[in-house]
C-alpha cells in the first residue's frame, strides 16, 4: 500500500504588501499509515503552514501534496472542503468548538455536513464521545466543559467520521499538566488501534509521545528521527 | 438534504433566539412594510369596490347625452341650459344605431311634493319608461308605468326611498296613496328601490318618477315640447359603449346641421368613461402608497443585509470551524441565506397578521370599507421572502467565501 502522506519539494510563499515571505521552502515528507508524528518547531518555522498544508486547510504554491494517492495540490475549495471531511480529523489548540452548541451537536458537525441522516449523526457522535470518555455529558455545553473537557470533545469531533489522519496543532497549549496528559493518552490510544496522529507542538515532553519527530527550522526540515516514543516503551 | 435544511432552521431559529431584541429589531422594517402593503392595498381595494357599487347604479353599458350651453350673441349659458335635445333625438338614435338596445329620456324640475300633512321639496324626473329598466331600477314594493301610461299622461308616480321616508309615516303604505306635486294630485304605483349615493356624491334616492308626457304638459310646462334634460341609451355589449358613443355623436351633428368646426353641442358620456377617471383617482392613490409601503420593505431588507453582515463578522470563527470540518461554501451560504429568510418570513408573517389588523380597524373606526383578499396576502408573502433571499445573498455570500485559515484564526 502507498504510504498516507507524500510531500515532494512543498513551498508555500505569500505575498505580504510588497515583500515575499516563504513561509516553506521545499518540504519533502512522506509519513506511512499508522505513524504517530510530531511536528517540532519554534513559532515562526512554517509548522503552522506545514499542517495547513497536510490538512488540506491551504494548498501549496510549488511542489506535490498527495493525500492518500490523491493529488491535492489543484482542487477546488470544495473538493478540498470533502477531503477533509472524509479524510481529516482537526484537534486545535484552542479547542474550536462552536459556542453555545451542545457537546454531541459539536461532535455531530462533520457528519452533518456528510449528510447523514440525524439518527445516524447521533449514534456515531455519542460513541465518538463515549470513546473519549463523554459519557453523560453530551447535552452539556462548551462553557459548561473544563478545558480538558472540551479538547475531549473536539476529538470526538475529529474522530466521528473515522478519519485516516488526525491533525492535532497544540492539542494541550490552553491546558494544565494533568490534563495534558489525559489528551496524549487518549491519541495516544487512538494512534495504538491504527490511526495516523501528526502533532504539532513546541513542547518536549508532549511530542516524546510521538514515535516520529520532524523539527522544522526556516521553512525547512531541519531532521526526522525516529524516537522511541512513550507508548511503545510502556507497551514493550 | 433534508435533515440538513431542518437543522440549518433550527440553527437559525436558535441564533435568532438568543438576540431576541436584535432580531425584532432587524424584523421591524419587514413588519412595517409588509403590514403596510397590506394595509394599504385592503383599503384601496375597498375603495375601489366602493366606487365600483356606485358606478354600477348608473346601470349597465349606459350611455349619457346632456344637452350642451348655448352661445348667444358670445355670452355662453349654463350647461344643459339649451333645448338642444329633443325626444326626437332619442327616437331617431335608436332606430338608427342598430347595437342600441334602449333608449330613453328624462326631463328634470325640483318641486313641493305633499302628502297629507308632509311636504318634502324634491327632484321630480319625468322619465319614458325605458329610462327606468336603463338605470336597472328595481322595486320595494308596486312597479313602474307602462307605455300607455306614458301615452296618456297617467298620473302615477314612482318614489324614491328618501322621498318616502320624508313624507309618508314609519309602517304606512305609500303604493296606492295619493299625492300631490305642484297640486297635481298623483297616484303612488311603485317605491323604487334604493341605490346610495351617485359618483358625483348626490342622493339618487331622493326622486320621483312620473311619465315624462305627464311632467311636460300638466307640471313643469315648457316652452319647447319635446325638448329633454337627457337621453340615456345602452347597449347589449360594454365593448360597443365607444364605438355607440362615436356613432351617437355623427347622428347627432348631422340632426343638428352642425358644420365642420362648429363644436358639439351636446355632452356625450358613457358609463366606461366615467368609471375610468373614478378608479383612475383611486389607483393613484394606491400606486402612492404602494411606493411608500416598497421603500419600507427595501429599508427592511437593508436592516437584514445589515445585521446579517454584523452577524458574519461575530461568527467568523465559527464558519473557519464549519469550514475546517468538512462544510462547503453552499453549506456556509446556505446558513446564512436561512437565516435571512427567517428574519423575513417571520417578519413577513407578523406584518401580514399587523396588516389585516390595521385594515379591519380602519373600517371599524373610519368605517372605511377594506377588502383584504388572500391574493394580497400571498403577494406580501413572497415579497418578504425576496427581501430576505435579496439582501441575505450579499452577507451569506461573504460568509462562504471565507478563507478557513484565516476565519480559524480570527479573534
Amino acid at each position: 500500500m502507498n504510504p498516507l502522506i507524500v510531500g515532494e519539494d512543498i513551498w508555500k510563499v505569500y505575498r505580504v504588501g510588497d515583500v515575499e515571505v516563504q513561509a516553506l521552502r521545499g518540504v519533502s515528507v512522506t509519513i506511512e499509515r499508522g505513524e504517530f508524528v510530531a511536528i517540532m518547531g519554534s513559532s515562526g518555522s512554517g509548522k503552522s503552514t506545514l499542517m495547513n498544508i497536510l490538512g488540506c486547510l491551504d494548498q501549496p504554491t510549488k511542489g506535490r501534496y498527495r493525500l492518500n494517492g490523491v493529488e491535492v495540490g489543484q482542487l477546488r475549495p470544495d473538493q478540498l472542503a470533502e477531503i477533509r471531511n472524509q479524510q481529516i480529523g482537526f484537534v486545535f489548540q484552542s479547542f474550536n468548538l462552536i459556542p453555545r452548541t451542545s457537546a454531541l451537536e459539536n461532535a455531530q458537525l462533520p457528519l452533518f455536513y456528510r449528510g447523514l441522516s440525524l439518527k445516524e449523526q447521533r449514534t456515531l457522535a455519542s460513541a465518538a464521545l463515549q470513546r473519549v470518555g463523554l459519557k453523560g455529558r453530551e447535552h452539556h455545553s462548551p462553557t459548561q466543559l473544563s478545558g480538558g473537557q472540551q479538547q475531549r470533545v473536539a476529538i470526538a469531533r475529529a474522530l466521528v467520521t473515522a478519519p485516516s489522519l488526525l491533525l492535532a496543532d497544540e492539542p494541550t497549549g490552553n491546558l494544565d499538566t494533568e490534563s495534558s496528559q489525559d489528551i496524549m493518552g487518549i491519541l495516544e490510544g487512538l494512534n495504538r488501534d491504527g490511526m495516523t496522529v501528526i502533532l504539532v507542538t513546541h513542547e518536549v515532553d508532549i511530542a516524546a509521545y510521538a514515535s516520529r519527530e520532524i523539527v522544522v527550522k526556516d521553512g525547512q526540515i531541519l531532521s526526522d528521527r525516529a524516537t522511541k516514543g512513550r507508548s511503545h516503551a510502556v507497551g514493550a | 438534504m433534508l435533515a440538513f435544511v431542518w437543522l440549518t432552521v433550527i440553527t437559525a431559529l436558535r441564533v435568532l433566539g438568543r438576540n431576541r431584541l436584535r432580531a425584532g429589531l432587524t424584523m421591524l422594517g419587514i413588519i412595517i412594510g409588509v403590514g403596510a402593503v397590506i394595509a394599504m392595498v385592503s383599503i384601496g381595494e375597498g375603495a375601489k369596490q366602493a366606487v365600483q357599487k356606485q358606478i354600477a347604479t348608473m346601470g349597465t353599458n349606459v350611455i349619457m347625452i346632456w344637452p350642451s350651453y348655448m352661445t348667444i350673441g358670445g355670452v355662453r349659458g349654463a350647461q344643459g341650459g339649451a333645448v338642444t335635445l329633443t325626444v326626437a333625438d332619442a327616437l331617431e338614435l335608436k332606430k338608427r344605431i342598430p347595437i342600441l338596445s334602449e333608449a330613453g329620456w328624462l326631463i328634470r324640475s325640483t318641486m313641493q311634493i305633499v302628502n297629507g300633512s308632509r311636504n318634502w321639496n324634491g327632484p321630480v324626473h319625468g322619465v319614458s319608461p325605458s329610462y327606468v329598466t336603463i338605470r336597472d331600477w328595481s322595486f320595494s314594493s308596486g312597479g313602474s308605468f307602462t307605455q300607455t301610461d306614458m301615452e296618456s299622461a297617467a298620473r302615477v308616480a314612482l318614489l324614491g326611498q328618501t322621498v318616502v321616508e320624508n313624507i309618508f309615516e314609519p309602517g304606512e303604505e305609500p303604493v296606492g296613496a295619493i299625492i300631490r306635486i305642484k297640486n297635481v294630485p298623483f297616484r303612488v304605483i311603485g317605491v323604487l328601490s334604493p341605490k346610495g349615493q351617485s359618483v358625483q356624491g348626490s342622493d339618487q334616492d331622493d326622486v320621483v318618477f312620473i311619465p315624462f308626457t305627464t311632467a311636460e304638459r300638466k307640471v313643469f310646462g315648457t316652452l319647447f315640447l319635446g325638448s329633454v334634460g337627457g337621453v340615456f341609451v345602452s347597449t347589449e355589449r360594454t365593448e360597443d359603449l365607444a364605438d355607440a358613443a362615436e356613432q351617437i355623436r355623427q347622428v347627432m351633428r348631422a340632426r343638428h346641421r352642425l358644420q365642420g368646426e362648429q363644436p358639439d353641442d351636446f355632452t356625450i358620456r358613457t358609463q366606461v368613461e366615467i368609471g375610468k377617471v373614478q378608479e383612475g383617482t383611486s389607483e393613484t392613490l394606491t400606486v402612492m402608497l404602494m411606493i411608500i409601503a416598497s421603500v419600507s420593505l427595501l429599508v427592511g431588507g437593508i436592516g437584514i443585509m445589515n445585521i446579517l453582515l454584523v452577524s458574519v463578522t461575530e461568527r467568523t470563527r465559527e464558519i473557519g470551524i464549519r469550514m475546517a470540518v468538512g462544510a462547503k461554501r453552499f453549506h456556509i451560504l446556505i446558513q446564512f441565506l436561512i437565516e435571512a429568510l427567517t428574519l423575513s418570513v417571520v417578519g413577513g408573517c407578523i406584518g401580514i397578521l399587523f396588516g389585516v389588523l390595521a385594515a379591519r380597524l380602519t373600517t371599524v373606526i373610519a368605517g372605511w370599507p377594506t377588502i383584504i383578499s388572500s391574493d394580497t396576502v400571498a403577494v406580501a408573502f413572497v415579497f418578504s421572502v425576496v427581501v430576505g433571499l435579496f439582501f441575505g445573498l450579499y452577507p451569506a455570500n461573504k460568509a462562504a467565501r471565507l478563507n478557513p485559515i484565516e476565519a480559524l484564526r480570527y479573534e
